[in-house]
């Protein structure tokens, strides 16, 4: 499906309408490691009456340069990606932290801009993370998905601080059928995995990571969800490696039904 | 003369207290007990997060003009009888209280907690000129008998767990009954008192800090919850308030509106339990005070920062709750930070105080997750400015070698979008097959750091991109 994506700036920041044109990204770590969240996010995008497009021109959203004290790395990478994204309706991240940083971080990069400051504002109205798009935008939170088991849901630090996601992932977790949800203690509490602070302060990131699985453990839940890869990888590997039981998933996997795959760090089958 | 800072060594300072038993435990109570006595606090006060955009304002306010409240304060203070002591850095400043303890020939000086005063290091300064610094703030006193710093900008004993606390008034308090049960802290407290009360009264000197300096009233305030800064202030014959230079506010009015916050923040009090005014000598007709009401100012750099991108930090009003809310001080406690001021705020304070060049791996030792901002009581954009230490040290080439390597090889690929897909795919694939049926990896080339305490997860074998332009193919 091509979408045209010239038609969206008759209405770019109106309210959602079925067939809006929906820009994708999709994140670097979805891309390279986990590409059946990109597909599960678009599979409930459509669901949800949106014309989904995944803009060739994105890598990354631009955190490693930006969070390293590189802005001009930084700075560029914004640009690149809002020229990438801004012809359409909305942008959608399965990710709090991508979404953060579209939306919050570079109105900041390029403030100072005048072509490309208004051009980042505009684009940062239009976006949104995966499941706050999904229960706030499409108002759709039934996607008849049915999983048996107990989940516990992780927020990142992004998706609840910069994007104000709270309520979104679990009215959508509601829906799905045979699913039920413990919440762990300290929600609020980071897993320590920073980004590339998990690399550089490896001992103090599995500190904060080993209490967050205890927490988690103390929920007795046997999936953990999150809405962000990073924050999942150093969660199933840091539960991996000492042995966990416990499955750790996207929740847009969940969501969308398409939990074939193997869980996050687990053997496969076949 | 201030301690020499071992920021520079966090990592290691880290490691060290991730194995520190004691300390892990009274760091895993501290922070059960704060996070919640705050909550709980907060909920009662449904004007909280207003006062919080006052406390903000206010602060801009005064930080916008420093110059004019600081000379109305002075002039507030001559008024009453007392000095103001403008000292540009720690030197001066160390100087300036000796010179007047000096005047009265001190032997002895009693000390309010002060974190200004540990940023200067009086009490090595006094000791090394013969006079003897008396820690009265419990915590102060306990760390001072134990040869240590403070681990929490209000808590400074956060890190001694109740039994170190005995063992370290059996081996000081040599009069002390071995008999003596000294198993809770309603035992401990009344020793520590037994032995200060002496302090209190053979001292020539009482230094304490100051929460604000009130301008229009030429007054300073300090918030204890143990008295003794009362003590301190009002039995010897000169009371020395060491101030930095943003502490002033305009008004009793302004202050009043940042007490409210202040430890609501801090200790998840209402009010502390004594808050106490300081304006002037005592006059004739006083029952009791000091006969000479000192105010030493103290810039130490603060100033440079006025104007910047950084300068939004000198809104700290000192109550700690970033530190009592920030996962890496949860885990590591604050003598890893190596200075005087730890957790988010000191990662902020200690580059602008020491030079970020002794402080390298502080503005980096942080998630960014954003809970300090959360809950600072003037809303300090914590991660924000964390970011623009990092933005300096980047430009200053303070970051390591290997990480800007690092940093340049993904962004020359981050953004050359057909190069990153080609390099993405050839990683995809690696990963998958190096991983095999395992699904994931314990060690990986250049992962080190990763793989040191977790599994890396493995790829399902091609990248999204590649995996949606094949469908895309297909369905167009």
């Amino acid at each position: 499906m091509t979408s045209q994506p010239g038609t969206a700036q008759l209405n770019p920041q109106g309210p959602f309408k079925a067939g809006a044109n929906v820009a994708l990204f999709v994140t670097c770590l979805v891309d390279l490691f986990r590409p059946s969240v990109g597909f599960a996010a678009v599979k409930l995008l459509e669901e949800a009456g949106c014309r989904v497009s995944v803009p060739d021109a994105q890598t990354c959203c631009g955190q490693p340069a930006y969070n390293s004290g590189d802005r001009k790395t930084a700075v560029d990478i914004a640009k690149q990606t809002i020229a990438a994204f801004e012809a359409f309706d909305f942008v959608v991240a399965p990710s709090g932290s991508c979404g953060g940083m579209i939306k919050h971080h570079y109105p900041q990069l390029l403030a100072e801009d005048a072509v490309w400051g208004p051009r980042a504002e505009g684009l940062a109205a239009r976006t949104y993370e995966l499941t706050q798009f999904l229960a706030e935008q499409c108002g759709k939170t039934d996607f008849g998905a049915r999983l048996s088991g107990n989940c516990t849901y992780h927020d990142s630090c992004s998706s609840l601080r910069e994007m104000k996601v709270k309520a979104a992932p679990r009215d959508l977790l509601k829906q799905v059928a045979g699913l039920t949800l413990t919440e762990m203690e300290e929600t609020d509490a980071c897993c320590g995995f920073g980004g590339t602070f998990c690399i550089k302060f490896p001992d103090v990131s599995n500190s904060m990571a080993a209490r967050k699985v205890a927490t988690i453990d103390a929920t007795g839940a046997d999936l953990l969800l999150a809405g962000d890869l990073g924050c999942l990888m150093n969660l199933a590997g840091k539960m991996k490696r000492d042995g966990s039981r416990v499955q750790v998933r996207h929740v847009a996997e969940v969501l969308a039904g398409m939990t074939d795959e193997p869980a996050i760090g687990e053997e496969r089958n076949s | 003369m201030s301690f020499v800072p071992t920021s520079n060594a966090f990592k290691e300072n880290a490691a060290g207290a991730l194995k520190d038993v004691p300390l892990q435990e009274a760091l895993g109570i501290a922070r059960h007990h704060s996070i919640q006595t705050r909550l709980n606090t907060v909920a009662k006060m449904p004007e909280f997060e207003s006062l919080r955009d006052i406390g903000r304002d206010l602060k801009n306010h005064i930080i916008a003009n420093l110059d004019h409240y600081l000379l109305q304060f002075e002039q507030s203070v001559i008024d009453r009888g007392g000095k103001v002591h403008w000292c540009p850095d720690g030197e001066s400043a160390r100087a300036k209280v000796l010179e007047i303890c000096r005047t009265v020939n001190a032997k002895t000086v009693t000390k309010g907690k002060t974190m200004i005063g540990e940023e200067i290091g009086i009490n090595d300064f006094l000791f090394a000129n013969g006079i003897e610094p008396v820690e009265t703030d419990l915590g102060e006193y306990i760390i001072q008998l134990r040869g240590e710093t403070p681990s929490h900008i209000i808590g400074p004993a956060l890190h001694v767990t109740k039994a170190q606390v005995e063992e370290t008034f059996r081996a000081a308090h040599t009069d002390l009954d071995p008999k003596r049960n000294l198993d809770d802290a309603a035992t401990l407290m009344a020793e520590a008192r037994e032995k200060l009360r002496a302090g209190f009264l053979k001292a020539d000197v009482g230094i304490t800090g100051a929460n604000f300096l009130i301008a229009d009233e030429g007054a300073t305030t300090i918030v204890t919850n143990e008295g003794n800064g009362d003590l301190t202030q009002t039995l010897p014959r000169i009371h020395i308030v060491l101030a930095s230079i943003e502490k002033v506010v305009p008004s009793l009015k302004d202050a009043m509106t940042l007490l409210r916050i202040l430890a609501r923040s801090a200790t998840g009090q209402e009010q502390s339990v004594y808050t106490t005014f300081s304006s002037g000598p005592r006059r004739p007709s006083d029952l009791d005070g000091p006969e000479e009401f000192h105010v030493v100012l103290i810039d130490n750099g603060r100033s440079a920062y006025l104007g910047s991108d950084l300068e939004e930090m000198l809104r700290c009003i000192r109550c700690g709750a970033c530190l009592d809310h920030c996962p890496v001080y949860h885990s590591v406690g604050g003598h890893a930070y190596g200075w005087v001021y730890s957790g988010p705020i000191g990662s902020l304070l200690t580059p602008m105080l020491v030079g970020v060049e002794n402080a390298k791996p502080l503005p980096n030792a942080s998630t960014l997750c954003g809970r300090c901002e959360s809950v600072c009581p003037v809303r300090i954009p914590i991660p924000k400015l964390l970011r623009n230490w990092r933005e300096r040290e980047f430009s200053r080439a303070i970051t390591p070698q290997t990480e800007r390597s690092g940093l340049w090889f993904w962004a020359f690929m981050a953004k050359r979008p057909l190069l990153y897909r080609l390099v993405t795919r050839i990683g995809a694939r690696a990963l998958f097959n190096l991983a095999g049926q395992h699904g994931r990896l314990s060690s990986a080339p250049l992962a080190s750091g990763w793989t040191k305490h977790r599994d890396l997860p493995a790829t399902q074998g091609r990248t999204f991109q590649e995996q949606w332009k094949a469908k895309k193919g297909a369905r167009s």
